[in-house]
C-alpha cells in the first residue's frame, strides 16, 4: 500500500518519469532531480532539488525575520529605513487579514496566514534566481492544503462542537457521501490549484528557454518571467490565504 | 515488419492525443474568467471608489473559476511526461 501511494506521487511529481527528449542535445527539463539517496522504513527516497530550494527560502525567512526582530527590539522613536520596511509589511498584513477575518480572527490567524503568504510568495518567485519552485512540487502543495484543512476542521468542532457533524446531515441525511466529499475535495483543489498554475509557469519557461535559439533567450524571457512568476505566483499566494481564511470564517460564524 | 505499431507506441500514440483532449478543459476557465473580468471592469466603471474591493472578489472568483482547467492541465502534464499506462504496462 505505502509502495503504491509512493509511486503514484513519484509519478505525479515527475520523480521516475520519462524525460521528454526532443532532439540528440536539446532536452527539456523541467523535472525534480533527485540528489542524494537515504532508506526510510525500507523505501528509498531521494533529498530534491525540492528541499533545497525549500531551505534556501527557509533561511532566508529566518534571517529576515531575526533581523527584523533586532530592529524592532531596538525600535526607534521615528522609524526609518529597515524598520519603516518591517512596520509597513506589519501592518499591510494585519489589514488585509482583518478585511476578511474581523477582530477576533486577525489575533488568532495573521501570524499563520502572513506565514503561509511569505512561504508560498518567496517560493513561486523563487524561479528568479533559477531556483526549480518547490510550489510545482505536488507534496510540497498538498502539506500546505493538508495543514489548512486540518484547521479548518479544527476550527469547526471548536465553534460548533456537536454541529460539525450534524451540518453533515444537512439538509437532508442522505445528503451526508456529497457533504462529506465537499469537505474532503477542499485538500484536491487547494492543492492542485497553486500546484497546477506554479507548473504551468515552469513548463512554459523552461520550454521557451530550451526550443529557442540562444539569441532570444537574451532579455526576452524577463517578460514571461514577469507574467509567471511575479504576477502569476503573487495572484496565487494571495488566493491560497484567501481561501484559507474564508474556510476558516465561514466555520468560526457557523 | 518495421512498419508496424507496437503496443508501446500505441499507449504513447493515444496518451498523446489524450492529452490534447484534455487540454479542451481549457475553453471553460476562459470564457468564465473573461466573464467575471467583464462584470468587474462594469462595476469599476459604475462605482470606481470601490475598486480595490471589485479587484480583490474578481480576481478570487477567477482563481476558484481556474481551477477545473488545471485539473485538465494536470492530467495532460501527466499523460505527456509521468505516464501511468505506459509504466503499468512495462511492469506488466
Amino acid at each position: 500500500m505505502v509502495n503504491v501511494a509512493a509511486n503514484a506521487l513519484g509519478l505525479l511529481t515527475g520523480i521516475g518519469g520519462m524525460r521528454a527528449v526532443l532532439s540528440e542535445e536539446k532536452t527539456v527539463d523541467f523535472f525534480i532531480h533527485e540528489l542524494i539517496p537515504y532508506k526510510f522504513f525500507g523505501q528509498t527516497v531521494y533529498i530534491t532539488t525540492t528541499h533545497v530550494c525549500e531551505l534556501l527560502i527557509l533561511l532566508g525567512i529566518i534571517i529576515f525575520a531575526l533581523a527584523a526582530r533586532y530592529k524592532i527590539m531596538h525600535a526607534e522613536e521615528i522609524p526609518r529605513g529597515f524598520q519603516n520596511v518591517v512596520e509597513m509589511l506589519i501592518e499591510t498584513l494585519n489589514s488585509y487579514v482583518h478585511g476578511t477575518m474581523g477582530k477576533h480572527g486577525t489575533k488568532c490567524y495573521v501570524n499563520y496566514v502572513g506565514t503561509i503568504m511569505l512561504f508560498i510568495l518567496l517560493c513561486n518567485i523563487s524561479g528568479l534566481i533559477g531556483l526549480r519552485a518547490p510550489t510545482a512540487d505536488y507534496g510540497t502543495t498538498l502539506c500546505l492544503a493538508i495543514i489548512t484543512v486540518a484547521m479548518v476542521q479544527y476550527n469547526n468542532v471548536k465553534w460548533n462542537k456537536f454541529g460539525a457533524v450534524t451540518s453533515l446531515f444537512q439538509p437532508l441525511w442522505f445528503l451526508f457521501p456529497i457533504n462529506l466529499i465537499g469537505e474532503v475535495a477542499n485538500v484536491v483543489s487547494l492543492s492542485l490549484r497553486l500546484f497546477g498554475n506554479v507548473m504551468a509557469g515552469t513548463v512554459m519557461i523552461s520550454l521557451y528557454y530550451t526550443l529557442m535559439p540562444v539569441v532570444a533567450t537574451i532579455g526576452i524571457p524577463a517578460a514571461f518571467h514577469a507574467y509567471l512568476d511575479v504576477f502569476s505566483g503573487a495572484i496565487q499566494a494571495y488566493v491560497f490565504t484567501m481561501l484559507t481564511m474564508v474556510f476558516i470564517t465561514n466555520k468560526i460564524e457557523g | 515488419m518495421s512498419s508496424q505499431i507496437t503496443n508501446e507506441g500505441l499507449i504513447l500514440a493515444c496518451s498523446a492525443v489524450g492529452a490534447g483532449l484534455a487540454m479542451i478543459a481549457g475553453i471553460g476557465p476562459g470564457v468564465g474568467q473573461g466573464y467575471a473580468a467583464g462584470q468587474g471592469a462594469a462595476a469599476v466603471g459604475r462605482n470606481p471608489g470601490a475598486k480595490g474591493d471589485i479587484m480583490s472578489t474578481m480576481l478570487l472568483g477567477q482563481a476558484v473559476a481556474e481551477t477545473t482547467g488545471l485539473y485538465g492541465l494536470v492530467i495532460a502534464l501527466l499523460l505527456m511526461y509521468a505516464n501511468p499506462l505506459l509504466s503499468r504496462f512495462l511492469k506488466l
